[in-house]
């Protein structure tokens, strides 16, 4: 079969083919199954949190459970009401995963190392303009939120999708404000380049003000709590994934938690200095992967802290606070830079 | 402003406080079906009636806890007691003592009515079953602790628990 596909391709890239398609497996497959792993930190970390256990019947320490879940979810009977959009009701959960896996395509997480008199970098794609292809994807996935709310044809998804994306497009500006601090420092979009810049000092102490807008935005951007508002389930019963069950729903999960895989790296590459290890002698991956975990614990930590927001709040916190700091700190840091 | 901008972070950084002490503290959690809790002492479970120190039966078939019943669950009928046949001290003895435990509210008046502390409610309180049948209470039942009482502590003054 290799052959057959092969023999379209230019002899001298071919190497560069193979090496491409081993890699776009190996993130899917992988950030896929982080997926149920997040789950069940979560859920511990959530039990803990709350003094309490947490699942553990399962397996031990509870480890089974989200393939139990899984299972569960994979064999439940899908429904689909009658007055949906069939095609865009279909579309929108992938929508959802295509996007927040191809996000995480330019993330690198880690350096690159020489196979067979290949040099293979550990990242997807090593893009001139990293930052802006994740913001431009990560922007891409409102769209599968919108979809999911507008073929549902139910007021409570309708509300639950224009939520999404009114949030997300206001706090699409602070996240890109406060990273644009960090580029002016850096001169470059490649995400590559922005760590290497940090093998001396990661940027959170260069740039503190900007490390906490970005992250406050990016859990805003994930539709984590205390920014879940698109699925509030007090005044919108699960927002614009009410109507999806079985393995739809899974998906809608998946994706926000392949998304807040993608939040954590990203603030791990532009503010704690990627892979880099500052002394401590561990592996810059483990490096990488260490900074991640501890970011993710912490999104868990603040959704089982803080209460929601309200709405009219959100705006307003987004516009007239966020977006007001950001500005600020780029004009000083340019100022800085310039001078 | 920027005073209550302060003070707000420092709200958020203590509510993240409460909850990092929460993580390190032992979860509250008793993992039930392996590990039961231990039931307040005057806890209102199943009903158990009572045997003397010679191990005859205290009940003396005077009905007065059917009759004190509000929801009428206890059914007793008196037979009297011969030289042959003693099985309680007093003159007479309940031939027939059934209460139905789905009916009765589990208010303790017929263990209040009692004047030979025979009828009591004890901690049981795992009282499911697959079968209604099995809900009637029958002596049988109810007389499964053997003498001496070892029922309750310091309430009844002869009774003691033996599980603790």
């Amino acid at each position: 079969m290799w052959d057959d596909v092969l023999q379209f391709i230019d002899p001298a890239l071919q190497p560069e083919f193979i090496i491409g398609t081993v890699k776009a497996v190996v993130i899917a497959v992988g950030l896929l199954s982080v997926v149920p792993g997040l789950v069940w930190l979560e859920r511990r970390l959530m039990g803990r949190f709350q003094v309490r256990l947490g699942p553990n019947r399962v397996g031990p320490l509870g480890l089974g459970q989200p393939f139990a879940d899984s299972i569960k979810l994979l064999f439940k009977e899908s429904i689909i009401q009658s007055s949906a959009d069939k095609f865009l009701y279909h579309l929108a959960p992938a929508v959802v995963v295509f996007t927040a896996i191809v996000t995480f395509a330019v993330i690198p997480f880690g350096g690159s190392f020489t196979v067979f008199e290949q040099e293979i970098g550990l990242w997807g794609a090593n893009v001139n303009s990293g930052i802006l292809f994740v913001f431009a994807i990560s922007g891409m996935g409102i769209y599968g939120m919108v979809l999911a709310g507008l073929a549902s044809n139910n007021k409570y998804s309708l509300m639950g999708g224009l939520r999404s994306s009114a949030q997300m497009i206001s706090y699409e500006l602070a996240l890109g404000l406060s990273a644009l601090s960090v580029i002016v420092l850096t001169g470059s979009l490649n995400l590559i380049d922005l760590v290497e810049s940090q093998k001396n000092l990661p940027y959170i102490l260069v740039q503190p003000l900007a490390f906490l807008l970005f992250f406050v935005a990016g859990i805003a951007e994930t539709n984590r709590a205390p920014f879940d508002l698109p699925e509030a389930e007090q005044e919108l019963v699960a927002g614009f994934h009410t109507e999806y069950t079985g393995m739809k729903f899974a998906m809608f999960f998946m994706g926000e938690y392949v998304n807040m895989v993608t939040m954590s790296a990203l603030v791990t590459l532009l503010f704690l200095g990627g892979w880099n290890t500052y002394g401590i002698p561990v592996w810059p991956i483990i490096a990488f992967s260490g900074k991640v975990f501890f970011l993710l614990c912490v999104f868990i930590w603040l959704r089982s802290t803080f209460p929601r927001l309200r709405y009219d709040r959100l705006m307003t916190f987004g516009w007239k606070v966020l977006l007001p700091l950001c500005l600020l700190n780029l004009l000083i840091t340019a100022v800085i830079k310039v001078l | 402003m920027i005073q209550g901008a302060i003070a707000g972070v420092k709200n958020l950084l203590i509510g993240m406080g409460v909850t990092f002490k929460n993580m390190v503290t032992k979860p509250v959690t008793i993992q039930y079906p392996e590990v039961k809790r231990t039931m307040p002492e005057r806890y209102r479970g199943r009903h158990f009636l009572n045997r003397d120190e010679n191990g005859l039966e205290r009940c003396v078939g005077c009905s007065l806890c059917s009759i004190n019943c509000p929801v009428g669950c206890i059914h007793v009928v008196s037979a009297e007691n011969t030289e042959e046949n003693r099985v309680s001290p007093g003159e007479r003895y309940a031939a027939v003592y059934e209460i139905n435990l789905l009916r009765c509210i589990y208010c303790g008046y017929c263990e209040e009515a009692c004047p030979v502390d025979a009828v009591v409610l004890r901690e049981h309180y795992e009282l499911a079953d697959y079968d209604r049948d099995k809900y009637i209470a029958t002596k049988e039942d109810l007389l499964v602790y053997p003498e001496p009482n070892q029922f309750r502590v310091n309430i009844l003054g002869n009774t003691e628990r033996t599980n603790k």
